[in-house]
């Protein structure tokens, strides 16, 4: 984009892998540095692409998870799928210093600006890219817009554990709640999601298919407009 | 140039792989469903299609009038922008050809934009849903079409990535210019012809 009328420019660049971490058993952030600054908004995500010595080649979008910090580095969490030809490899194989191409940042209807109120409902892994909303109204200091309910199986499942909880944040159990949690372990429900319901809000649900469709029908049957529902649905994309 | 990854062979090359397009992946007997908008509820009873814009009939069709026209089935794959392929699946709904005759699109017209009960919307070139090359599918390997993958009917139109395919299809308005849709107008591309790894703008 941008440099159409000119010659194409590559659209892929080589990050350098400057930080892994665990989130839980199964995901892990990778912290990506790229040669230049980082423009991005939050819900956005970047394509890596792995290549064999053949040049055969693998690719899989993430989500990025941190917020524009204007620094030349991203953050991306991702779960090791069982036979997921990239997140297995990007799990197993990669370390601090690797390089690995990407391209982004993708997507231009599942992002907030960070300038209005949003109610965002994640299921999983689907908290990724509200996790980078929720960073970017933490540091702006505008919280106040922002609502986030996030549905996990249980504790060992909740990314950003120590950086999520606050105020502004719900954490539904469905399966397995800490022994402390005022409410029990169930699906997610409208009793959920009703207190999280600004008036003018735009709604993000993210996760899986199946997750997605009950929590977007959930936001409905409260009188959430139907065009203020945004979806990101993901499947098996290894 | 792709960089070669350290350390990365890929996956066993599959038999398949020369039905593959490049950067895809086989991805068996899942379909995953990748959607922007809530799944509606829609009711065949009141559902329409319609041909409108630069034609000389424009033309609705109900459930029962479109099930009456000449049927027509695709066999063959399916690719979507985000890497996933599946090989060997099978539609069967009315051909684009077959509306597009009935409404009779004016010398003009050289694009279409298909638009969805949702509201989606997605630009095809005329030529992209001529030609034996473009469906309105209600049934997906003999079973009626299941709403999360756009039924009642979607759009079909296999030989470009599947989100040219619009879910919940309510008819094409005939132009005489390309306009972007829903993704289009959100970074993706305007063709989209998975071959040719037209993903993104500027591709």
């Amino acid at each position: 984009m941008g440099a159409s009328g000119g010659g194409r420019r590559d659209p892929w660049h080589t990050a350098t892998v400057v930080g892994i971490r665990d989130e839980t058993a199964t995901a892990k952030t990778f912290r990506l540095a790229l040669p230049g600054p980082v423009e991005f908004i939050a819900g956005q995500h970047y394509i890596i692409r792995l290549t064999a010595p053949d040049g055969y080649t693998a690719s899989r979008s993430y989500s990025v998870a941190s917020a524009p910090d204007g620094t030349n580095e991203f953050e991306v969490t991702i779960e090791r799928l069982p036979a997921g030809e990239v997140s297995m490899f990007l799990h197993d194989e990669v370390v601090v210093g690797d390089e690995l191409e990407v391209r982004g940042p993708i997507g231009g209807w599942f992002v907030w600006r960070g300038d209005a109120p949003a109610v965002l409902v994640g299921g999983g892994s689907g908290v990724v890219p509200l996790m980078a909303m929720l960073r970017l109204a933490r540091r702006t200091g505008r919280a106040d817009l922002l609502r986030l309910v996030v549905s996990v199986r249980s504790p060992d499942d909740l990314y950003y554990a120590d950086e999520l909880p606050g105020p502004e944040a719900t954490i539904v159990y469905s399966r397995r709640a800490p022994a402390d949690a005022e409410r029990a372990a169930g699906r997610m429900g409208p009793s959920d999601l009703e207190p999280a319901i600004m008036p003018d809000a735009t709604a993000y649900v993210c996760g899986s298919a199946r997750f997605a469709d009950a929590a977007s029908h959930l936001l409905v049957d409260l009188d959430v407009p139907v065009e203020r529902v945004r979806v990101e649905r993901f499947g098996p994309t290894g | 140039m792709a960089k070669v990854t350290r350390g990365f062979l890929g996956r066993r090359r599959p038999a398949e792989a020369g039905r593959l397009p490049p950067g895809q992946y086989d991805v068996g007997r899942d379909w995953p469903v990748l959607t922007a908008e809530v799944t509606p509820r829609l009711d065949t009873a009141s559902w329409t299609f319609s041909v409108e814009g630069l034609v000389e009939r424009p033309t609705t069709w109900t459930w029962d009038e479109i099930h009456a026209l000449p049927p027509s089935t695709y066999n063959g794959d399916i690719h979507c922008v985000t890497t996933w392929s599946k090989l060997g699946i099978s539609f069967t709904g009315v051909a684009v050809d077959t509306l597009l005759e009935a409404a009779g699109p004016l010398p003009a017209a050289s694009h279409v934009l298909a638009f969805s009960h949702t509201g989606y919307t997605t630009n095809l070139p005329l030529d992209d849903v001529t030609g034996g090359r473009a469906w309105v599918a209600w049934d997906v390997d003999g079973d009626a079409l299941p709403v999360d993958h756009g039924g009642p009917a979607r759009l079909l139109v296999p030989h470009l990535y599947f989100w040219k395919s619009a879910k919940w299809v309510a008819g094409l308005q005939v132009l005489d210019h390309d306009e972007p849709g829903f993704w289009e107008r959100n970074g993706y591309h305007d063709r989209g012809d998975p071959w040719l790894e037209q993903r993104y703008q500027g591709d």
